[in-house]
């Protein structure tokens, strides 16, 4: 009986987490471009929105996803233009952006709310499915939730270990050398911009159409890019530690809803907010890991990792 | 910087606005089209809604003044640099504040003065809680946006626990906030006004101190050299942390400020969506304002005239009411891209 149960709380984890995944890998390329791209909240509620929309006219899940991969990379289209290519705050951008996307979605969205959508059925694996613990909590989930697998050590790969990768990273630390070495920084931001985008709109698909189905206003995921956003810094800009932060946050979620029935006389929204402490708390860790004196400590060392050092500067092409 | 008269100021800024208000109108009114929506229609239905009497106009006023202290607190922050995203958890916390003190209502003294007093504490409080996310940010390393940003969730949990805890109301918790207060410690507000007089006032009075102060005193001066460049104010032995810091604070106590005339003046009780995301719609104010003073007030104006009058839109039209959202963010990209197309010209 427990051991069921202990099967469920994970899987719960491993599918809860799996729109943070998208988003905050999503965002991670960006970021490692030198681009900060504030937008993430309001672009998953619109991408959210496209694709719940999408997918209930079509009756296509693929065409749904299509779409609000689509809608994230118009979202981040604005970014690209006013702040990498006009130069304008990226911060000013993002944040104008966010709110734009989200009363856009709620405003675009409202004769959908509350209307029969589809969900993404689940699909478990041949064989792996059966599996004692394993297979619940790894193989019986929707594609999305596989694609986020999938996502964390394919983008860790293209990250640090191809040509390409290398390219991102550099122009994310020195645009001003990529250009002496005849690589365009803009070209090479709006690339991993747009598809960051892309990501971040499959995570507002991931919501409306399997972890949170439906659209109303609220939907469920608000809130979602800002957290996103932290576990991105909170990851050190590497992919594989911004992965494990989105399942550590699926966990505290997970165990507010348990505590939630050990504690009834503590109200609900207590717990849904107790990860933001704990998270501001692991920044300020995160901070003092830098110094030396921090970096004497395994766990501190572990979590220290530093910003690409051209994050939200906009390179000036002469 | 060249001495110009205020109306020649005001005169230039204007021109400049031409273009970004071409571009959001054109932008809103196509979307509009595109859904088939009559742009005049919902016009009318907006001023309908604020516009037609002195008791819809004083409910506008009532969202102006919120907006325009916290815009006003904003002022300051950007002035030194910072990105004050904290500020929706400064007006929680100024709003718990004054609530303390309102709850508290020590007999012994008149009203009034219980009032005055939950301002200050008010002012306190969201000081208090801007000062957290600065000193997360000078000593934490915590960037401001993400300490403000989880310091705001964290706002929010403490008012829901306090509305379902302490503070809850006799017979039950609920959404609809804490017992209301007596009504000798409600904010006066004559017959047929939606707006109290003071806070009102208030609000002028601190948009015309902020201005003052940030504009023309020493003081002002040292904290927009902090936020032009720290380094080179440090040369001037000006201490950016220090200044960052006063600038949050004072940013924080405006904030605070809002939260608690919502409570005194609004609500007479303390609701768990008191900052009704004033602050939030602040930071859009003053970037529309391009950082400046001077356009704040007509802006704020603009804005709450689009709160106040989308709220009639669902019953009228059958439109959403976030349609204001849409076209406040309109503006505010539209002033980036303009902005940035200004800039790119000049080389």
């Amino acid at each position: 009986m427990m051991e069921i149960s202990a099967a469920v709380f994970l899987a719960g984890i491993a599918s809860s987490a799996a729109p943070l995944i998208l988003a905050a890998l999503g965002e991670t390329l960006t970021e490692k471009a030198g681009v900060i791209n504030l937008s993430l909240d309001g672009a998953i509620l619109l991408s959210a929105m496209a694709g719940f929309v999408v997918a209930a006219r079509t009756g296509s899940m693929v065409v749904g996803f299509a779409a609000a991969a689509g809608t994230g990379m118009l979202a981040t289209l604005v970014l690209v233009v006013i702040s990498i290519y006009l130069g304008q705050s990226q911060v000013a951008v993002g944040f104008a952006l966010t709110f734009l996307c989200r009363d856009l979605a709620y405003f675009l969205g409202a004769p959908f709310a509350r209307t029969a959508g589809p969900q993404l059925s689940i699909v478990p694996v041949p064989i792996l499915a059966d599996l004692p613990i394993i297979g619940p909590v790894f193989f019986q989930h929707s594609l999305i939730v596989y694609t986020s697998f999938i996502a964390i050590p394919l983008l860790w790969f293209f990250i640090y270990r191809t040509p390409q990768g290398l390219v991102l990273r550099c122009v994310g630390e020195n645009p001003e050398a990529c250009w002496a070495r005849g690589i365009q920084p803009r070209k090479i931001q709006t690339i991993y911009t747009l598809l960051g985008g892309a990501l971040i709109g499959l995570a507002g698909a991931a919501f409306s159409l399997a972890i949170k189905p439906g659209w109303g206003r609220p939907q469920g995921c608000e809130g979602m890019g800002w957290i996103a956003l932290a576990l991105v810094i909170f990851g050190g800009w590497h992919p594989l530690k911004v992965a494990f932060g989105a399942y550590l946050f699926g966990f505290l979620q997970m165990s507010g809803i348990f505590l939630q029935d050990i504690f009834p006389s503590i109200p609900a929204q207590i717990f849904q907010v107790a990860p933001f402490p704990l998270m501001i708390f692991t920044l300020v860790l995160v901070h003092l890991g830098r110094d030396n004196k921090g970096r004497k400590f395994f766990l501190l060392r572990l979590l220290s990792g530093d910003p690409p050092d051209a994050l939200g500067k906009n390179y000036r092409q002469v | 910087m060249k001495s110009r008269s205020i109306q020649a100021r005001a005169g230039a800024a204007i021109l400049q606005s031409v273009p970004i208000i071409l571009l959001a109108t054109g932008t809103v009114c196509l979307l509009l089209f595109a859904l088939d929506f009559s742009p005049i229609a919902i016009i009318r239905a907006m001023a309908a809604g604020s516009l037609t009497s002195w008791l819809k106009f004083s409910q506008l006023l009532s969202i102006w003044v919120p907006l325009l202290l916290c815009s006003c607190g904003l002022l300051f922050t950007f002035r030194a640099g910072l990105w004050n995203i904290g500020i929706e958890g400064q007006v929680v916390m100024g709003a718990i504040g004054a609530t303390i003190l309102l709850r508290m209502n020590p007999g012994f003294l008149p009203p009034p003065i219980t009032i005055i007093a939950a301002m200050a504490a008010a002012c306190i409080g969201g000081s208090l809680w801007g000062l957290l996310a600065g000193i997360l940010k000078s000593r934490g390393g915590v960037n401001e946006i993400f300490g403000g940003l989880g310091l705001n969730f964290v706002a929010q949990g403490i008012i829901l626990y306090l509305i379902f805890g302490p503070w809850k109301r006799a017979g039950i918790a609920s959404m609809s906030g804490t017992d209301i207060f007596a009504r000798n410690l409600w904010l006066p507000t004559p017959v047929g006004w939606r707006v109290a007089p003071a806070a009102l006032i208030t609000a002028i009075a601190v948009f015309i101190l902020s201005r003052l102060f940030l504009n023309h005193t020493r003081f002002g001066l040292k904290v927009k050299a902090v936020g032009l460049n720290p380094e080179a104010s440090r040369l001037f032995h000006i201490h950016a942390d220090r200044y960052g810091l006063f600038a949050i604070m004072v940013g924080g106590a405006l904030a605070g400020l809002a939260g608690g005339l919502q409570v005194t003046g609004v609500y007479h009780r303390l609701i768990p969506s008191i900052s009704s995301g004033y602050g939030y719609l602040g930071l859009l104010v003053v970037m529309l304002a391009n950082y400046k003073s001077l356009p704040v007030p007509l802006i704020t104006l603009f804005f709450a005239w689009l709160a106040a009058g989308s709220i009639q839109l669902p019953i009228m039209l059958r439109i959403d009411s976030s349609l204001s959202g849409v076209i406040q963010g309109a503006c505010v990209l539209s002033a980036l891209l303009v902005h940035g197309l200004r800039t790119r010209r000049q080389g």
